[in-house]
């Protein structure tokens, strides 16, 4: 059942994944970059990590993707201004053929590291189920008690982030 | 072989994680507009998010020496976060404020630091 999911979600991401770098226009690929954050927020409860897929649907899929859809607007780019011919049977083919690559890579560098028995892997949704792995509760003790310090400078980043985006974008105060 | 396909193992997470980095690389490094090239990078942050989340609930050692334990890596993601949100947030507004200049986006044509 795991393994079904899990093929459902990799395949929506993959596909989302590459409308974003293939489609001509960019709202297309917003909103397809949208579908993948929802596909990756189910591979995230797949492997539990409740609260960071629930953060991935508000954070991403609402927040940035909002963020990425306005100022599209805010651009209104004509047909012409998008500048690009269209996909080419050889890009398409040279993207599949570095994604296939890189997965043939990581496939034959990591088939080893893991023990082959499946039953020898440590699974820690398991192990620390009486712990609340991946919930509220559990990561919250992880942010609040030993990176406490990341944390508050964490806030600090986003404070300035805003103060840039505004002085960067409004050109004169 | 049939194994791979059949049951479900952490390495198909990592596969997956090397996919997407991937998608994104190759957007960044083929695409000439702005908005998309950003939108590939949030793609490569979301591979780095996933292989973290793979080796959290996987780890390759039982106990890892973290100060959080294991879980920091949820706390790590939480930090990838939150920073791709500030990314996104200064990306775009740059991406504003050299249309308004150029009045253009392609990143082929913002090449003045170039000799």
């Amino acid at each position: 059942m795991e393994a079904i999911l899990f093929y459902i979600f990799a395949i929506g991401v993959l596909v989302a994944g590459a409308q974003v770098i293939l489609r001509r226009n960019p709202i297309y690929g917003a909103v397809s970059l949208a579908g993948a954050f929802f596909f990756l927020a189910g591979i995230y409860v797949l492997l539990s990590a409740h609260l960071i897929a629930i953060l991935q649907i508000i954070v991403y899929a609402g927040a940035v993707m909002v963020l990425f859809v306005f100022v599209i607007m805010l651009l209104n780019l004509k047909e012409e201004e998008l500048g690009e011919q269209r996909v080419t049977f050889w890009k398409a083919a040279g993207v599949a053929a570095v994604v296939a690559t890189a997965g043939v890579l990581v496939w034959r560098a990591l088939g080893p590291a893991y023990p082959t028995d499946p039953s020898q892997i440590r699974d820690n949704a398991v192990a620390m189920s009486a712990q609340g792995f991946g919930g509220v509760k559990a990561v919250g003790k992880v942010l609040y008690l030993s990176s406490v310090l990341p944390f508050e400078i964490t806030s600090l980043l986003l404070l300035v982030a805003v103060v840039a985006a505004v002085v960067v974008a409004k050109g004169k105060i | 072989m049939t194994d791979f396909f059949y049951s479900h193992q952490p390495q198909h997470y990592l596969v997956l994680a090397a996919l997407l980095f991937a998608l994104g690389a190759a957007g960044v490094v083929l695409r000439r507009n702005a908005i998309i090239v950003l939108l590939s990078i949030e793609l490569m942050l979301n591979a780095v998010n996933l292989s973290f989340l793979a080796f959290t609930r996987f780890p390759l050692v039982a106990n890892p020496p973290m100060p959080g334990g294991i879980q920091q890596g949820h706390a790590a993601t939480f930090f990838v976060i939150a920073t791709a949100a500030a990314e996104a947030a200064v990306g775009l507004a740059i991406i504003i404020a050299v249309f308004r200049s150029r009045l253009s986006i392609n990143v082929d044509e913002f090449d003045t630091l170039k000799f």
